[in-house]
């Protein structure tokens, strides 16, 4: 009675790599004007970012409080706009005017962290999942009924009969359900991606597994992109094909998640890796203090204060040239097409 | 020489308007000193009432039935003075969303002195001062936060101060309710290392309660999996995560996927339905309509807890007591 | 995965017919927990009383108990049996100007109320919803009425306007809506919190959608409880208005008689049955109409019962 995605041995082959990339970003950047008045502080929760996600990947974010995932997602929703670059679909950019967004949305949807929240406690499910149709009119458009449209959303995301749950409230369904019905509302319209929020972190530990292979398999039967937003590195290696490791707005690392789970070259990564409980091959690296706030942006390398192999300097293979770069230069953007698995740190981008 | 903690066959009944709801239904458990215990279990489990009950702080409309046994002496026998000198100095309790539990108008330090100030009332303010800066110092936070608002300390920092509080005491045992559940990795992985050491340090005995399988087993000395207010298997620290033999045990131990391991890379999985209403339990093993390898028996027979290998008990009837896994038809 | 789910031989579910089955149960659920409320009951069934009173009044009250030529009984009379709440100083019986006065002081009030509850409720929310210059200028205008005093307004508004029934309604109207407003801007900013809210911009939703399938539905329970506040507020209000004169003319009111009242010397003459029974009937309505709102406030905000 345990559900579970594909055997490995039976993986879908990886997204066409010669095939332009759905979604892209260059250099998005996203500004939070804390304090009114004279000398404001800028919280620069996405600072400069460029990714290209590819139709039919699941690519997950990863990263800790306080990097900027949540923040890009919300921007790439169109729930944020960027205070420079840009976020393109199919070559598109995004614009910002109510008919172009309405047109954007159709296409890029959410799959929400707090189940709970997220469903209007007045609202049946029918109604929840509906919403979206409604707004879109696309019983009119798509020339079906709106009830023909809910029953399939809902049978897709795993709700079935979808009938025995039209008139529930939100707060008669389980945490597993709740997210099923948001998932419906979000497949109700047919879009190319989903964004997913932290999709399990408040569901029970024993049910996760069941919401994350509705996933994959809403990827392999509907060729559905998905982009994860997470900072749980086992769930990333679960299901995702790519992992960008977000760090104070920067992604600090971007690779297969084989590559950069397997071998991961940022320190950061490496960090984050040896605490996960039952790691095997590295040592628990527990990085001191408390993940950096977006206002307070260190100079050079952005994770240099906190990073364990300029500490250890000569020992880490950090000689006196790499340090001093670590504390002064700006690392470039990583670049969002091809390379396979980078990472930005001195100690792997030419000096 | 009396363990620390032993608890013995508890029984905790809510009553309701709707009837008798029951949390949980027959524990056994025991803690030394200088040790960490971990219970592994999810919402609904009765996880959280059994913290409760150590230090008898649960909820009134709650029918208590069994013994909770504080270093030999039973805590709902104890006179109300007792018990009330027991609370902090000889246990003390880190609830759940503790987090929020800070009184966010009073300093850091006035919050940590409080339980100190009320044991012992003749404790002057300097030496209170000077315990708090030693209790900051302690969980590693410097001693001049005790001057710091909640607002003012991040989440990591607040749990830590929580800790902090729960030691004024000095107390033998420490119950930590999810600590880490709402903390970043990085963080939990900072907060677990010093509970660790508390325990190595000051010889405490921890009992550690989480859905998080993976990190009670590497935390935890043993680890004991509830499930619908029963304990249905204990094993020693990382046998229960790397080798778990009660098949609800496998499903939460799969839900913290070994990063690296090619068995959990793109294959999910998960339980089917929703952990059972207390009020309507299924006949038989409660644990079967979810069960992946359920077979007829366990419609009607309740399996107990019983010896699964050498320092495991598991309470499936395919766990033979060998620890193998039998086959349908071997089962008794 | 083809559609079939749905059995075929089943007609298509309206999805605002389910709406509506829901809604009618859970009204059934709110009027049951209304009725454990005593105190609101008792408020209820004062108002009825009084909605009925006027209501029915012209079918036992002949327009001649008006009329000055047909006055019958001594002036400024203590009650008796003829006259069971005496006369006034026109010797008319004062029992039927009561009960009739409760006809105009019920219609301002609610009347009064409705206008109040429309401009209250859309300035909230609305001033709730739109960041920027929109909602700040919305909130400025709702301080700014606010923070007027009552009274010198509705008098400039009273004699500028002219007298009249309308002009009433609508003076006191404009008056009462600031408070709605300011509670349902507050009300809006939280329920604009919720991640239901995002959901629904992330599904396109415009500012039409969010705030009238998830802010208005999330408020009106308040604005119901609001509303029934604000009715004894301005069946007050047309009271204070027809007690300075101001009120509509040529029309009983409780506030008239109050005011025939004081005009005619009751007070020095000693004659208090023309005094107190509009002023005890105003009283009563407006309690009632405080307990039942309180009442209604408890039901539905469930953190409010006690278990």
């Amino acid at each position: 009675m345990t559900s579970t995605g594909p055997a490995p041995s039976e993986v879908t082959e990886t997204p066409d790599a010669a095939a332009p990339p759905l979604l892209e970003l260059r250099g998005l950047k996203v500004t939070f004007g804390t304090a009114r008045g004279g000398g404001g502080v800028l919280a620069r929760a996405v600072d400069g970012v460029d990714l290209a996600v590819r139709r039919g990947e699941i690519i997950a974010l990863a990263g800790e409080s306080g990097c900027g995932k949540t923040t890009l997602a919300r921007t790439v929703l169109g729930l944020e706009r960027p205070t420079a670059g840009e976020v393109r679909l199919n070559g598109t950019p995004m614009r910002y005017q109510r008919s172009a967004l309405r047109e954007w949305r159709r296409r890029i949807q959410l799959v929400p962290q707090d189940p709970t929240g997220s469903l209007n406690p007045r609202r049946t499910v029918y109604d929840t999942v509906a919403e979206g149709l409604r707004v879109h009119d696309v019983p009119t458009s798509a020339q079906r009924s709106e009830e023909e449209l809910v029953a399939e959303a809902m049978s897709r995301a795993g709700l079935r009969p979808p009938q025995r749950l039209y008139l529930r409230y939100p707060h008669e369904l389980s945490g597993g359900q709740r997210q099923r019905v948001l998932i419906a509302g979000a497949l109700a319209l047919q879009p190319e991606i989903l964004v997913a929020d932290e999709p399990v972190s408040s569901l029970d530990a024993s049910v996760r597994g069941t919401i994350l292979a509705l996933l994959l398999r809403l990827r392999d039967e509907l060729g559905l992109t998905v982009l994860v937003v997470t900072h749980d590195l086992g769930l990333a290696w679960n299901i995702a094909d790519r992992i960008a490791v977000m760090y104070l707005g920067r992604l600090a690392e971007v690779g297969t998640t084989e590559q950069v789970l397997g071998d991961p070259q940022h320190p950061y990564t490496r960090a984050l890796l040896s605490v996960v409980p039952e790691i095997r091959n590295l040592e628990p690296e527990i990085l001191r203090g408390e993940p950096p706030d977006p206002t307070r942006v260190p100079a050079g390398c952005r994770f240099h204060p906190r990073c364990p192999a300029l500490a250890a300097g000569p020992d880490a293979g950090v000689d006196e040239t790499v340090a001093t770069a670590c504390r002064t230069r700006d690392l470039p953007i990583l670049p969002a097409e091809g390379a396979g698995h980078q990472a930005a740190c001195w100690l792997h981008q030419p000096l | 020489m009396a363990e620390l903690l032993e608890i013995r066959d508890l029984h905790v009944t809510y009553r309701t308007r709707e009837g008798d709801v029951p949390a949980v239904r027959g524990v056994d458990l025991s803690l030394p000193a200088g040790r960490a215990l971990g219970i592994a279990g999810e919402s609904g489990c009765g996880k959280s009432t059994l913290a409760s009950t150590v230090l008898r702080l649960q909820p009134p409309t709650a029918r208590v039935s069994g013994q909770v046994l504080l270093q030999g002496t039973d805590v709902f026998e104890m006179r109300w003075g007792e018990l009330r000198a027991a609370r902090w100095a000889k246990a003390s309790v880190v609830f759940q969303g503790a987090l929020h539990s800070l009184n966010p108008v009073q300093r850091i330090g006035h919050q940590i002195a409080e339980p100190i100030r009320l044991h012992q009332p003749s404790t002057s303010s300097a030496e209170a001062g000077r315990r708090t800066g030693e209790l900051l110092e302690r969980v590693g936070l410097p001693a001049r936060r005790a001057q710091s608002y909640p607002h003012q300390l991040s989440g990591g920092q607040r749990q830590r101060v929580m800790i902090a509080m729960a030691l004024a005491c000095s107390p033998q045992l420490l119950v930590a309710d999810e600590p880490t559940t709402a903390l970043d990795v990085m963080v939990q992985a900072q907060v677990l290392e010093l509970l660790v050491g508390l325990v190595r340090d000051l010889d405490l005995g921890l009992l550690l309660i989480s859905h998080d399988l993976s990190v009670l087993g590497t935390t935890c000395d043993e680890v004991a999996v509830m499930y619908a207010g029963r304990v249905v298997e204990r094993a020693p620290q990382r046998d229960a995560f790397a080798n778990p033999q009660h098949p609800y045990a496998a499903a939460l131990a799969a839900a913290f996927p070994t990063v690296g391991d090619p068995h959990s890379r793109r294959a999910p999985t998960g339980l089917t339905g929703d952990p059972p209403d207390p009020t309507e339990l299924p006949p038989g093993c409660t644990f079967h309509p979810r069960c992946p390898i359920a077979v007829e028996a366990c419609t009607t027979l309740d399996p107990p807890l019983r010896p699964a290998g050498p320092g495991r008990v598991a309470a499936c009837l395919r766990v033979g007591v060998d620890g193998r896994r039998l086959e349908p038809e071997e089962v008794a | 995965m083809s559609a079939d789910a749905s059995t075929p031989s089943r007609q298509p579910i309206s999805g605002k017919a389910l709406a509506r089955a829901r809604m009618r149960a859970s009204l059934a659920r709110n009027w049951r927990e209304f009725r454990t409320q005593r105190d609101g009951m008792l408020g209820l069934i004062v108002l009825i009383f009084f909605v009925l009173l006027a209501l029915t009044a012209p079918l036992y009250i002949h327009p001649d108990a008006f009329d000055v030529a047909q006055a019958t009984g001594p002036s400024m009379a203590p009650p008796s049996l003829e006259f069971p709440l005496g006369t006034d100083e026109n010797g008319l019986s004062l029992l039927p100007q009561v009960i009739w006065g409760s006809r105009t002081s019920l219609l301002v009030g609610f009347a009064a109320t409705v206008i109040s509850m429309l401009i209250g409720a859309s300035v909230g929310i609305a001033s709730g919803h739109f960041r920027g210059w929109g909602g700040a200028t919305l909130e400025r205008l709702t301080d700014w009425f606010l923070v007027i005093p009552f009274l010198p307004l509705v008098i400039v508004l009273a004699t500028v306007l002219g007298r009249s029934l309308i002009n009433v309604i609508i003076v006191i109207g404009i008056t009462s809506w600031p408070g709605t407003a300011r509670l349902v801007r507050a009300q809006t900013l939280t329920a604009e919190t919720r991640p239901y809210v995002d959901r629904a911009k992330a599904l396109g939703g415009g500012d039409w959608h969010v705030m009238s399938r998830h802010v208005l539905p999330n408020v009106m329970p308040l604005v119901m409880a609001n509303t029934v506040l604000t009715v004894a507020i301005a069946i007050l209000s047309e009271t204070t208005l027809s007690f300075l004169g101001l009120g509509v003319p040529f029309a009983i009111s409780w506030g008239s008689l109050i005011e025939g009242a004081f005009a005619h010397g009751a007070i020095s003459a000693g004659a208090w049955w023309y005094l107190l029974p509009p002023g005890i009937c105003v009283i009563l309505v407006v309690l009632a109409f405080t307990l039942v709102g309180r009442a209604l406030e408890t039901v539905m905000n469930p953190r409010l019962r006690e278990r």
